[in-house]
């Protein structure tokens, strides 16, 4: 079991390229329609799960089924298969890269590369304004942050986006209390 | 002690990364540069690079700054750091937290990483655009324009040119494909191929 689960792993971890939900359909076949390891409910569940935490999809997938199967040491397995490719490719290119780079069409294509990453970077962006829920709280977060750390790039100051991050959590949460309390008076 | 900083570092990053893909980089991003580890070059190449490699870009970015910054050992901490966040929490989820992301109190706390996040990737998507398309000379060394220089920003017009014509066709491809029923257009890993032709016959 444990050996299947790393090979089914390593196998889906091969072939993604990318990553993101790509990959999900990947898992699905291997795991639900092949494998029979987890159901077509629980693969609807962790998708809702994966999105709602942090980290990659891919291995949000890996551990869970892996910890299905075969608790702890399932999970350790799965994910660690899943990882493994990308692990062993990524040290060979590290080993290559610069003298790639001195290559001068290469470089060329990459200041090419350069502008379609700022694209695709707005475009996630985009993506994710769109499940932004219509509620002044989350918009307003947002439009904050967005002119935060639009100034802290212009400006290259020392703020980290983390730090960002643990305010508007902060501010959600006591917002969201405030409301709370509201509604429990105003229900009275 | 460069494997403890990595390993808080991809910590963080594992840690705040919703959305995964391309929305993982502003945070990737902002923690590689402020430790030095990449330039912003450098990490505009491992983005390419990750693309075209199997594996998660989160993956992918923490293993070459390990290898980089501590060989084997620090790609294994970079690596293992970037991974731990997702794994305890979705192990927590599974077997016994299942309440607690419906508890309106975590999900309202949630909600304010997320709307936190996607404004920091559209900020950083932006930027990075704009100062593409801005001659690098108007820069200082800290990477700010250089306040009033000849009072305009020289525009790098071949830059916007392929900009804009990038984002014409990634979008258009996507109404096209739309109008003729199908449901995507060009993936990212097209466009970058894409754009690796044009860069190679516009940077000749």
């Amino acid at each position: 079991m444990l050996p299947e689960l790393f090979l089914t792993f390593m196998k889906i971890g091969m072939f993604t390229f990318g990553g993101g939900y790509a990959m999900i359909s990947v898992v699905e076949n291997a795991c639900v329609e092949e494998k029979h390891w987890i159901t077509h409910d629980d693969m609807m569940n962790i998708t809702v799960i994966a999105e709602s935490t942090p980290g990659p999809i891919a291995i949000n997938c890996a551990t869970f089924v892996g910890y299905k199967k075969r608790g702890l040491i399932g999970a350790a397995v799965a994910t660690t298969g899943m990882i493994l490719p990308s692990f062993l490719v990524i040290y060979l290119v590290a080993r290559f890269l610069d003298s790639f780079l001195e290559i001068s069409w290469i470089a060329h294509a990459f200041e090419g590369i350069k502008l379609a990453v700022g694209i695709l970077i707005i475009d996630a962006g985009v993506k994710m304004l769109k499940q932004i829920p219509a509620m002044p709280v989350p918009r307003i977060v947002m439009a904050c942050a967005f002119a935060a750390m639009l100034l802290i790039d212009i400006f290259a100051l020392r703020v980290s986006s983390i730090t960002l991050l643990l305010i508007a959590a902060a501010v959600s949460l006591v917002l969201f209390t405030i409301s709370q309390n509201i509604e429990r008076e105003g229900s009275q | 002690m460069i494997y403890l900083e990595l390993f808080a570092g991809f910590l963080k990053v594992g840690l705040f990364s919703f959305g995964g893909g391309y929305a993982s980089i502003p945070l990737i991003r902002d923690v590689v540069m402020s430790y030095g580890w990449l330039s912003e070059d450098m990490l505009t190449y491992m983005i390419a690079v990750s693309e075209s490699t199997p594996g998660p870009i989160m993956v992918n970015l923490a293993t070459y700054v390990g290898i980089t910054q501590g060989g084997m050992p620090g790609a294994f901490v970079a690596t293992f750091a970037v991974v731990l966040p997702a794994f305890f929490i979705i192990i927590a989820i599974v077997a016994f937290l299942s309440r607690v992301i419906e508890n309106p109190y975590v999900a309202a706390v949630m909600q304010g990483l997320k709307s936190c996040v996607t404004g920091i990737i559209l900020a950083t998507g932006v930027h990075m655009v704009i100062r593409n398309c801005i001659i690098s000379k108007a820069m200082t060394e800290s990477g700010a324009p250089a306040a009033g220089a000849g009072g305009a920003f020289p525009v790098d017009i071949r830059a916007a040119i392929v900009t804009i014509l990038l984002a014409g066709i990634y979008y258009g491809s996507r109404k096209l494909k739309r109008a003729a029923g199908k449901r995507k257009g060009l993936t990212p890993i097209q466009l970058i191929g894409i754009s690796a032709v044009l860069g190679m016959i516009v940077y000749r």
